[in-house]
């Protein structure tokens, strides 16, 4: 019995036909999306942290109100993509719990610290960029409620990104100084940025089923190698350089090569060593916890006038 | 049928180091504001289009959430919210049954009809 139905799902699959909440489906398929959905949910919403450090002090009324525009918009983010992971049968709350806890992760790339103006720019430029390159397969996944999350993320993420290069590339026209706080900013940021696709294909070998259930539809590096072509070039234009020195056009593969990322800080940073991660968690913790006054005050609220009204009628 | 997946992707490390995938269902947590599904008219003119889900204490702030999460860039002209558990829904098993009646009445699609070349404007 469980076969067939395992069948008949893996044809819907194959003729591309999206999965939604009440159909049936395999139980592990479902685990591998609470999974991924929530943890790209819990991102979005850290994601806000590292650039909520820049908010008051914007160089201008203009990038403020940028800046404000786009945290917004993570969060908006991350509530499309809890509300995606909802319709699996985990709850909201358990979800915070579960980063709350620090049992469930997210990217990695939010453990570091933001240190200047110029890493608003680079954020949005490489950290935005890797995202987009990554997100838009997704917008095509076979689930359908995180396929559409992923369309509404991506349509807004395309402002993001601009605007990130847009900052650098006011400061590549600036000052001395200017353009040095740029170029220390890319420095610090391009390797996190390629570690965003996640560890490399052969050290992920049983790949086969989640493939094959088009959850994801590209793998790790073949990702990783559009992003660096793509970048090599732009960084062309502001004039910078990538922190590369193997970094070289390849005309036989017709990709840029790039040397090696350093994977043992890669998982440093995700077991919870990063620079950041104490302070990421604790600044979550600590808004849900003193939040709580405020959601327990709405729902008694609401409570109360339901009564209100039943007694009235 | 045992499935193992050892893949990493972006934003999913691993569930042997991390996982956060075990989900005890049915924990009812009665702190946690209720689900409301949002319905947008991005014109008017257009029918209200489901566009998400959020939480709310109450249908007030279930309007005013849905415009700060749905309608950031003026996608919307009207709001609409109900109570998720007030949805009703037909059963994906029973698809077949249920829309087979109009499986074999081609015949009311104005295409079944063949007419000639020469009737204009039908």
């Amino acid at each position: 019995m469980e076969q067939a139905f395992e069948q008949i799902f893996q044809d819907k699959i194959d003729r591309e036909v999206r999965i939604e909440p009440k159909d049936w489906m395999p139980e592990k398929y479902r685990q591998t999306l609470i999974r991924q959905i929530s943890q790209h949910a819990h991102s979005e919403i850290i994601g806000m942290l590292p650039e909520g450090n820049w908010i008051t002090r914007a160089p201008s009324l203009r990038r403020k109100a940028i800046l404000l525009a786009k945290v917004q918009d993570e969060a908006g983010h991350g509530l499309y993509l809890y509300s995606a992971a909802e319709t699996l049968g985990i709850s909201r709350d358990q979800m915070y719990d579960q980063l709350h806890t620090g049992k469930a992760k997210y990217s990695s790339i939010f453990n570091y610290p933001t240190l200047s103006w110029a890493d608003m720019g680079v954020v949005g430029w490489l950290v935005d960029g890797a995202a987009i390159m990554n997100q838009v397969p997704l917008c095509r996944s076979s689930f359908g409620p995180y396929a559409r999350a992923m369309v509404r993320v991506c349509k807004e993420e395309s402002f993001h990104q601009r605007q990130g290069f847009e900052i650098l590339y006011v400061l590549s026209k600036g000052t001395e100084a200017q353009r040095r706080m740029a170029q220390d900013a890319i420095n610090r940021w391009w390797w996190p940025s390629l570690m965003m696709f996640g560890p490399k294909d052969d050290e992920s070998p049983n790949s086969i089923q989640s493939m094959k259930w088009k959850i994801k539809r590209f793998s790790n590096d073949e990702l990783r190698q559009k992003f660096v072509d793509v970048c090599a070039e732009q960084v062309k234009v502001l004039g910078f350089t990538l922190p590369d020195k193997d970094l070289k056009w390849n005309e036989e593969r017709g990709h840029y090569d790039f040397g090696p990322i350093n994977w043992d800080e890669f998982w440093q940073v995700v077991q919870g060593n990063g620079p950041c991660n104490k302070e990421r968690l604790d600044a979550r913790k600590k808004a849900w916890e003193e939040g709580a006054w405020v959601r327990d005050a709405a729902l008694a609220y609401a409570n109360k006038k339901a009564k209100q009204k039943q007694a009235a009628a | 049928m045992s499935f193992q997946i050892n893949k990493l992707y972006y934003g999913d490390y691993g569930e042997s180091k991390n996982g956060a995938a075990d989900i005890s269902t049915n924990q009812t947590n009665t702190a946690e504001w209720p689900l409301w599904e949002v319905f947008i008219r991005s014109k008017q003119g257009l029918d209200h289009k489901h566009a998400g889900s959020l939480h709310a204490a109450d249908a007030a702030m279930a309007i005013e959430n849905a415009r700060d999460v749905y309608t950031r860039r003026m996608e919307g002209v009207s709001i609409w919210v109900v109570e998720s558990k007030y949805i009703h829904a037909s059963n994906p098993d029973e698809a077949g049954s249920l829309y087979d009646p109009a499986n074999d009445k081609a015949y009311r699609h104005p295409t079944f009809y063949h007419l000639p070349e020469e009737v204009k404007y039908m």
